[in-house]
């Protein structure tokens, strides 16, 4: 189960992330999950939206650079080692993770936490296999 | 096509006995009715009579913006002011605009030089040319005017600015040709991508574009989102506006008019003539022109000439790509950028818009040096490392143009103001406190 991340580019100068976020405001888009990794000149958020083409396409118009690409979120038991099974699965399988953050909301009163592996699809398969629940964005939403 | 045959592909021999005798008269009328001129020359101590083949012009003092600021506002015209029916000025970078005097018969030679470079473009009669060059002193929008009414064509006076209008004059006049400077083609170009017009829709054949410098690499981008052919056209106030010069289909240089603008490259700092291929200062003479005639007048722009044979069929002189002008040109911690080479590295990444700005500035008494750039709208970024890995390449490319070092920060796409004239693309503080 894969899940559209949204990518956005934004410069590192005040009030430009809350430009961003102004826009998707007004445009009713609810943030279920969302990051930022920052260098001392700009960031590139990261997010998790109910409907991110739509989302993405309103940021391209606003003159944002905005992008899509596969992530997975995984449900796991809110107690210790449980996301250490979940990395385990996959290093045991030969897949990396490139980054990892947690949700805003939490999805039936456990912890999802968005994952970037170098292999979406092979991740979804290895942790399937594993019995650990994958969570959609209708999940987020319901 | 070709406007004037007779002129356009003379023979060698015919075009510089024309240029030997407009020379002579030209001389001897600036030396009659400039003073400022006519001392410079006794100074020289040289005379009308002195001049007897081409060659000789290097005998003639210099005319600089200097001189047309010492003698402000009129004072180097050399019609009577009964006949000067026009004028038009450019801003001096020193305060006072530069001013320049037209008699019919300059208007004439100026509509008789941008006909010429029209025809080049592919427009005749039948063309509808919308002119979107900003009208008034300027010389751009009359000066193109004056060229399309000339060959008979429809003009639109659109002047600049007002994108929209601009693209619905386009689509429902179906313009042919567009006149305006590159930077403002460009914003059109985004104009229409912005509004869904495939540019193919349009009846657009040819777009003249000039009045500041330019890249091969924004050219390419002005076709592409215009879809049509771009021709460089060259002038400058202090000589007749733009006309002087006009690019071909071949894509190689600017044909100068020369039977009305004789061309000298010299070094800028020898002021030494210099040999047809060699980059150097253009300087210009005027063959004929009455009301602010101009004898060696140093444009302060940097090419060389080409005099081989055309394979268009016009024999006439052509001009190199402006590489940059002497007054543009930014020293950096000593070393000499011009903004042109800038924009050539950046046209070079598909990742980035040809949109830029630099800043130079001063702290702890060593200049810093910025640049940003935009990222081009579409491009996919999740990865700090990609837009490290671009600023790296684009550091590295700028490096081995310039020689020196500089922080190149990257914006959204359309971050960057856009322009309706001439781009303003550098801002130097360092000047602020120098005064």
């Amino acid at each position: 189960m894969l899940i559209k991340q949204m990518s956005v580019f934004v410069e590192n100068t005040t009030g430009r992330l809350g430009k961003l976020t102004g826009i998707l405001a007004d445009a009713g888009v609810d943030i279920i999950a969302c990051t930022i990794a920052e260098t001392t000149d700009f960031g590139i958020l990261r997010c998790i939206v109910p409907d991110p083409q739509t989302a993405t396409d309103l940021l391209k118009k606003n003159g944002f650079t905005a992008s899509l690409s596969n992530v997975i979120a995984v449900s796991i038991e809110d107690k210790v080692g449980g996301f250490n099974h979940v990395l385990q699965y996959l290093s045991e399988a030969q897949v990396g993770v490139k980054y990892v953050y947690s949700t805003v909301k939490n999805a039936g009163g456990k912890a999802v936490i968005v994952m970037k592996p170098d292999d979406p699809e092979k991740a979804v398969g290895v942790l399937t296999t594993k019995g650990v629940q994958l969570v959609s964005i209708e999940d987020f939403m319901a | 096509m070709i406007w004037n045959k007779e002129m356009e592909c003379a023979d060698r021999e015919t075009m510089r006995s024309l240029q030997l005798e407009k020379l002579q008269k030209t001389v001897k009328y600036e030396y009659e009715n400039v003073a400022p001129y006519r001392k410079k020359m006794d100074d020289a101590g040289v005379k009308p009579e002195d001049i007897k083949t081409l060659e000789d012009i290097r005998k003639l003092p210099f005319t600089t913006k200097e001189d047309l600021a010492a003698n402000y506002p009129t004072g180097l015209f050399a019609a009577k002011k009964e006949d000067i029916i026009r004028v038009h000025a450019s801003s001096g970078t020193t305060g006072k605009p530069k001013i320049a005097g037209y008699t019919q018969n300059d208007l004439d030679i100026w509509g008789e030089c941008v006909a010429r470079a029209l025809t080049c473009a592919g427009q005749d009669k039948n063309s509808v040319i919308q002119v979107a060059y900003g009208y008034g002193l300027f010389t751009g929008g009359l000066g193109a005017h004056i060229g399309a009414e000339t060959i008979g064509a429809t003009v639109i006076p659109m002047s600049s600015g007002n994108t929209k209008k601009q693209i619905m004059f386009m689509q429902d006049m179906k313009s042919t040709a567009f006149c305006c400077t590159p930077s403002y083609a460009l914003t059109v170009a985004e104009g229409l991508a912005k509004a869904g017009v495939d540019p193919k829709d349009l009846s657009l054949q040819a777009g003249v574009f000039g009045a500041e410098p330019w890249t091969e690499g924004m050219k390419e981008n002005i076709e592409k989102g215009l879809g049509i052919k771009a021709y460089d056209i060259y002038g400058l106030t202090e000589i007749i506006g733009p006309g002087v010069s006009i690019s071909c289909d071949e894509n190689n240089g600017m044909h100068i008019q020369e039977d009305y603008f004789y061309p000298e490259i010299i070094d800028p700092e020898t002021l030494e003539p210099l040999p047809d291929g060699e980059i150097g200062e253009l300087v210009f003479t005027t063959l004929g022109k009455e009301g602010f005639p101009m004898i060696r007048y140093r444009t302060r722009d940097l090419c060389y000439l080409m005099r081989e044979k055309c394979a268009c069929g016009r024999t006439t002189v052509r001009m190199g790509k402006i590489l940059g002008r002497t007054d543009d040109m930014l020293i950096i911690r000593g070393v000499n950028v011009f903004p042109s080479q800038i924009e050539e590295v950046i046209s070079r990444f598909s990742e980035l818009t040809i949109n830029y700005m630099i800043y130079v500035g001063r702290e702890n008494n060593k200049d810093t040096f910025d640049l940003e750039v935009e990222l081009a709208p579409g491009l996919e970024i999740d990865d700090i490392a990609f837009v490290e890995n671009l600023r790296s390449r684009v550091d590295r490319a700028l490096r081995d143009m310039l020689g020196i070092g500089c922080k190149v920060k990257f914006l959204n796409a359309d971050t960057l103001p856009r322009s309706e004239g001439k781009a303003v693309r550098v801002k130097d503080t360092r000047k602020l406190h120098e005064k």
